[in-house]
């Protein structure tokens, strides 16, 4: 008897201690939440993801056209229209959210070194892999609850104005849509602890990322444009050669990942995108200019999923070896 | 006779060809207050960076307790205290907010927690500072929630690594006093690493001096200072005035009581500098210096036994280090 005793007590007590790495994560989370710069960037988020809202609902009659393949799923449209004033929904996150990854996680590592907690918690009964896990899940979870909050609250908003609710598919979409934005946030965020890791500074390592966001966000594409225009196959060119070209240029192209997020979150909120590739003549000859359904949509954007997916392992992955091989000296 | 609680066997770390730690052999006891002395760059921190398993020794063993940190470091820190060099905290967060945080990490429930770091802070004299912000401590403040943060998790070895690089005197005193107290009051062994040689010389039971990755010797004070100083392990210093004689007699005089000194039973060297006599003797011999002084009819200023201190201990270390190379 008293032995049941003793082990109830001892499980209750095990009960209510919480697991190391979770207490990392709280820790994490609480400090991210507490944050001026995470306030900061959430309300610039906020902000425009309102005004884009806005622009979107005041253009909203006018972007409803008969024949229009998508014209059931208009509640969709929420995100993906605009009047020209502000871009619309999907583009301040795909602008945005690279910002917002970066700013978790640049100082992830390399502030505990320069504070010279680094040793301190390295010399505490935990594996070392419990530091650079929780610093990615807590920026994870943070991420997370922030764009779906947005989301059903751009949702919410949109309902209460339009006043028609969305069908169980619009709502999958956007559930999908959230899914695939958190996916390219933590790539964002996983380049970014990777470079906390490599670079002692943090301003060096957020100097790193904002270099590598600005390249892929302006100057990549400009250079893909020049390389295009100077394999450019001549007029006369067949059939064939064009093609390649094609895919060609759109294969570099998606190499930048605000080019996947871009096309998988445009397939999946436009179900009358029907490929992701160019299309000849023959193939599009008698489709019928008809949304597709969820499943469908999902199948195509599947790769650029897989790509955006391999980027932020391979970014994990590249920070979680640089950190377990690093010799964890005092400041 | 105690078992050893850290254990180093042929311990050896090497970054490229730069050997940090060469064949290192060392054995602490249980309730010892082990003195790790040595210059910056000597080796002190790797080694002790090894035994708490945070860097991977090239070659040879350490063991904690028993456990071997290199395979089992967890164990081991579970054990192990480590306070290390200019020790850092969150500092957006209060001291004993800091202090719960390493205590979950050590999995203690929360409760128990705020009970031991509440106990603690009183112990380390910081009860009032307890809801102020760590970012706002001064350095030996740092340094004592250092040390409550060492203790919060119960170990029974605990590392200091410089400790008290940067505090002031007085409060290197306390920090001292509060950790000779603790490791005698619960048992703990304690690890110092310094490069002062007063403070180790103060609370260390037994000392070793760590000169470029080689530990060159070991043991209490007296017992290395007579492995170094075994021809003459008593120096005795006679201040003396010769101000009753004429100018011009007052070196000859001098050099006579040199003579004279120099002629007693068991004194080996007489030096004289500025009106001060060192006198090596292979035995005590206060009485008999200062009967011959008086004898003389020079003043006797002062007479002074001198004991080897950790600074002649250190200093012939380094000048022997010097040769080596």
């Amino acid at each position: 008897m008293i032995f049941i005793i003793a082990i109830l007590k001892e499980v209750r007590h095990m009960s209510k201690t919480i697991h190391p790495f979770w207490v990392i994560v709280n820790k994490e989370v609480s400090d991210h939440v507490k944050s001026w710069r995470f306030i900061i960037l959430i309300l610039i988020i906020a902000f425009t993801c309102m005004g884009s809202l806005y622009t979107a609902l005041s253009s909203f009659s006018s972007a409803l056209k008969q024949n229009d393949p998508d014209g059931s799923f208009f509640f969709l449209k929420l995100f993906t229209i605009s009047d020209g004033t502000l871009p619309p929904f999907i583009v301040f996150i795909s602008f945005l959210g690279p910002l917002l990854g970066i700013s978790l996680g640049f100082d992830a590592i390399n502030s505990e070194q320069n504070k010279g907690t680094l040793s301190r918690i390295m010399s505490q009964p935990i594996h070392r892999d419990y530091l650079i896990n929780a610093k990615f899940v807590g920026a994870l979870i943070v991420i997370s609850v922030m764009l779906f909050v947005l989301g059903f609250l751009v949702m919410g908003f949109g309902l209460i104005k339009i006043g028609i609710p969305p069908t169980a598919e619009e709502f999958l979409r956007m559930i999908a849509f959230i899914i695939i934005a958190i996916f390219y946030v933590a790539f964002w965020l996983n380049l970014s602890i990777f470079f906390s890791v490599q670079f002692r500074q943090a301003a060096t390592s957020a100097l790193a990322c904002i270099a590598v966001w600005l390249f892929f966000s302006v100057f990549y594409t400009m250079i893909i444009n020049l390389i295009g225009k100077a394999i450019a196959p001549p007029q006369t060119a067949s059939m064939e050669q064009i093609m390649s070209y094609q895919k060609f240029m759109l294969g570099l192209l998606r190499l930048a990942p605000s080019e996947l997020f871009s096309e998988a979150t445009s397939t999946l909120l436009m179900p009358s995108v029907r490929s992701l590739g160019p299309l000849t003549m023959e193939q599009v000859h008698g489709a019928i200019p008809s949304p597709l359904p969820l499943g469908q949509s999902l199948l195509i954007v599947w790769p650029q999923l897989t790509g955006l997916i391999a980027a932020t392992v391979i970014c994990f992955a590249l920070s979680y070896i640089s950190f377990m091989r690093r010799e964890i000296r005092p400041r | 006779m105690c078992a050893p609680v850290i254990e180093l066997i042929g311990l050896t770390k090497k970054y490229g060809a730069f050997t940090a730690v060469n064949k290192l052999n060392l054995t602490i006891r249980k309730g010892e207050i082990f003195g790790l002395l040595g210059p910056n760059g000597a080796g002190k921190s790797t080694t002790i960076l090894m035994m708490l398993g945070l860097t991977d020794p090239s070659a040879g063993m350490v063991r904690v307790c028993g456990i071997n940190s290199t395979t089992e470091p967890i164990e081991v820190k579970r054990k192990v205290g480590y306070l290390p060099d200019d020790v850092g905290f969150y500092d957006d967060r209060t001291g004993i907010e800091n202090l719960i945080y390493t205590a979950a990490l050590n999995g203690f429930s929360r409760t128990e927690a705020s009970a031991r770091a509440e106990q603690l802070l009183m112990r380390v004299g910081l009860e009032v500072d307890t809801k102020k912000k760590t970012g706002k401590y001064s350095r030996g403040m740092r340094q004592r929630l250092g040390l409550a943060d060492v203790l919060i998790k119960q170990p029974e070895v605990i590392i200091l690594d410089e400790p008290t690089s940067g505090i002031d005197p007085a409060g290197v005193r306390e920090f001292m006093d509060l950790i000779m107290q603790l490791s005698r009051e619960e048992g703990l062994t304690v690890l110092f690493s310094s490069h002062h040689l007063h403070q180790v010389q103060q609370v260390c039971d037994r000392v070793g001096i760590f000169v470029g990755g080689e530990l060159l010797a070991e043991g209490d004070i007296p017992s290395l200072s007579q492995k170094l100083f075994s021809g003459e392990p008593f120096v005795i210093e006679a201040g003396i005035v010769a101000d009753s004689f004429a100018v011009a007699e007052r070196v000859s005089r001098k050099e006579d009581l040199g003579e004279c000194l120099k002629k007693l039973e068991g004194v080996l060297t007489v030096q004289l500098t500025n009106d001060v006599f060192h006198i090596g003797c292979s035995h005590d011999l206060c009485p008999e210096i200062a009967r011959t002084i008086v004898a003389s009819g020079v003043g006797l200023n002062h007479l002074q036994k001198k004991e080897h201190g950790l600074d002649d201990i250190y200093n012939r270390y380094f000048e022997g280090g010097k040769t080596h190379e």
